[in-house]
């Protein structure tokens, strides 16, 4: 079966002052229909940009994608497209959900307006009907009051009704893939969960694949089917939930996985510290990029990128501990 | 030293904030203790007035009404001598360690301001020595000190706020979401060190935070608020297993897990409607627009903060019955 998604050596930088940010230096992955991808790191490690990518929104330059790097949608690299295919492309099969609702609406137009520009571009709806089908969407995502509200403009919203909002606009047109890039980094427990509920929902009804960015476990744990785990511009990472859960082989799953407390646990917890910090993505490290941080390093880290190991099926780790001369 | 010597006694505290025409009730009638060397965790929703009572119960903000005592004194009336010492004793780690530090200061001096503040430092060599104490401590080096705030990451300017606290050799510190603006790894770096601090010298902590799942793991009691009133504190550990306040309930199941099966299994408790304004705060209970066991009395009385377990403070008239 062919996938939805598949991302191959995807480098991307960034030019600047300082020098070339190297964000994403060579991510493999793939996204099959209806499936949830989580894609896990900590701020700067390219988790962001590699979304970006995806929906064509890197500005070259300052950016720059590599050659040799591949996104391929239904088969065809998006990489080829020219501007009127990538306009085509965005919105209809591929939209986005971004963390800061209030940043990413126009304040200036209605809620109203802003469904139905995109339901009027990918369509050939009239504007009679465009404002309908946008209060379907917004009853569909929960906001009471359909009709009211898309004469009001995005200030007028909360947190989470904006959110709710940007959700109704990704989901105009049915895209095939969602993208939702730390949708609920912003809002309170209460509402996050709403919101994750509801794009879990959405997802079985509509049977959308969907890339969850995120950096709260806990999100995950409750979204995905799969997980990429990202560190400094690379995948070290990828399984289903479970095993990357139950059975983390990356160091540094491991260590991120006990750097957590968890609620449920009733008795005292000693929690992981990660030491240092993550590298300098201007002059990233010749070998493994967490080998200053990892408490297995040994000196092979040091000198050489470690080769991707596969375990169970699809369950793979970029760690030379699991090369057959290293010490078990 | 008494174990259960109570070092902050807060009663009846109210902070208004006038908002035009309306008056935003930010804390209104909030009642608790701290006992010395305890961690008393503060959490709630953004708006639940947490930051506003944590500021409130050290003088950074005036009282609108109730009282603040700390070792027994008024920490609202403090005057001349008590009030230095008050300010050496006390001490706070802000949130945001980008706009808490001052980026024209060095580091050595925005940790030694503190020391030349009180005078706790005969000279400039001894004072260079306990802040190249003060940043090993904290995990940083003696060369950092004649660095500017600039060259740092969010995890070490952390440290350097929780140095410049430490700096003056206080009892009570209270952690304004210290660890909410970093990065998962570093926050168990900066919590880690929190807690060793502690225990070497015996602080007493007020640590306010969003982070449920945090404050549980770093405190010993913790304190619910919601809409500026407390609705529940109780033992960290026991308010897993055992929540009275329906508030807390749909709070702790609203909380993702790390694991995927706990959270397949799990049954959120759904509130309903929206967060109401503290200009204008629902009448009786704070929380009964939302709450699936609201009648008659919750919505014209407000319920007082009781003890209904020995250690279990909770608001809540369903608990009377």
């Amino acid at each position: 079966m062919s996938h939805l998604l598949e991302v191959k050596d995807l480098k991307v930088s960034y030019h600047s002052y300082a020098g070339e940010v190297q964000s994403v230096r060579g991510v493999n992955f793939t996204v099959d229909t209806g499936e949830s991808v989580a894609i896990v790191g900590e701020s700067g490690c390219g988790k962001s940009v590699t979304a970006k990518t995806i929906m064509g929104l890197i500005q070259t330059p300052p950016g720059e994608i590599k050659k040799g790097s591949q996104i391929l949608f239904e088969g065809k690299n998006l990489l080829d497209m020219n501007e009127k295919e990538w306009q085509a492309y965005r919105g209809s099969d591929c939209a986005i959900v971004f963390q800061d609702a209030l940043a990413a609406l126009n304040p200036t137009l209605t809620i109203g307006r802003q469904i139905t520009e995109k339901i009027m571009i990918h369509t050939d709806m009239n504007k009679e009907d465009a404002m309908k089908e946008a209060e379907r969407l917004l009853t569909l995502v929960g906001i009471p009051n359909p009709a009211k509200r898309l004469k009001q403009y995005p200030h007028e919203f909360s947190g989470g009704m904006r959110q709710r909002a940007m959700i109704a606009i990704a989901l105009a047109c049915q895209p095939k893939l969602l993208i939702a890039d730390e949708p609920t980094t912003a809002l309170d427990v209460t509402i996050q969960a709403d919101i994750i509920d509801l794009l879990k929902d959405l997802q079985k009804e509509f049977q959308m694949a969907v890339i969850m960015i995120t950096h709260d476990l806990g999100i995950v744990a409750d979204i995905a089917t799969k997980i990429v785990v990202m560190y400094a511009g690379k995948v070290v990472e990828t399984g289903s939930n479970y095993d990357v859960f139950y059975n983390p082989r990356h160091p540094y799953t491991q260590a991120l996985l006990r750097a957590v407390p968890r609620l449920d646990v009733e008795e005292d917890q000693e929690l992981e510290s990660i030491e240092g910090t993550p590298p300098n993505m201007i002059a990233p490290p010749a070998g493994c990029a967490f080998c200053t941080r990892c408490k297995h390093c040994m000196k092979i880290c040091q000198k050489m990128e470690p080769p991707t190991y596969e375990f169970e099926d699809g369950h793979t780790a970029q760690c030379w501990l699991y090369h057959e001369y290293a010490q078990k | 030293m008494n174990q259960n010597e109570k070092i902050l006694e807060v009663s009846h505290l109210k902070k208004y904030f006038k908002a035009g025409k309306g008056v935003l009730k930010a804390v209104d009638d909030v009642s608790f203790f701290i006992r010395k060397g305890e961690t008393l965790g503060v959490v709630g929703e953004s708006g639940c007035g947490k930051t506003t009572c944590g500021r409130t119960c050290i003088g950074i903000y005036d009282r609108t009404e109730g009282e603040v005592l700390y070792k027994g004194k008024d920490v609202h009336s403090l005057k001349g001598q008590d009030k230095k010492d008050f300010t050496k004793e006390v001490q706070i780690i802000f949130q945001d360690p980008y706009s808490s530090l001052d980026p024209k200061m060095k580091v050595g001096d925005i940790i030694a301001e503190g020391l030349r503040a009180h005078k706790m430092c005969a000279s400039k060599e001894e004072e260079r020595k306990v802040v190249n104490d003060l940043l090993e401590t904290v995990g940083l080096n003696a060369e950092h000190a004649t660095r500017y705030v600039h060259e740092f990451s969010g995890g070490q300017r952390q440290r350097i706020g929780i140095a410049r606290a430490l700096a003056v050799e206080p009892e009570f510190i209270v952690c304004d979401e210290p660890i909410s603006a970093l990065d998962v790894s570093i926050q168990a770096q900066i919590v880690n060190l929190l807690i060793r601090l502690q225990k070497e010298k015996g602080l007493t902590y007020m640590f306010i935070a969003h982070d449920l799942s945090m404050v549980k793991h770093i405190s010993d009691r913790v304190c619910v608020m919601y809409l500026g009133t407390i609705a529940e504190i109780t033992d960290s550990g026991s308010l897993y297993s055992n929540p009275l306040h329906p508030y807390t309930q749909a709070l702790l199941s609203a909380i993702p897990i790390p694991d995927p099966k706990v959270e397949e299994a799990k049954n959120r408790i759904k509130l309903e409607g929206e967060l109401p304004s503290p200009i204008n705060p629902p009448e009786g209970c704070r929380f009964q627009n939302r709450c699936k066991y609201a009648c008659d009395r919750c919505r014209c009385e407000r319920p007082e903060l009781k003890e209904v377990e020995p250690g279990h403070w909770v608001a809540c008239h369903l608990t009377d019955k």
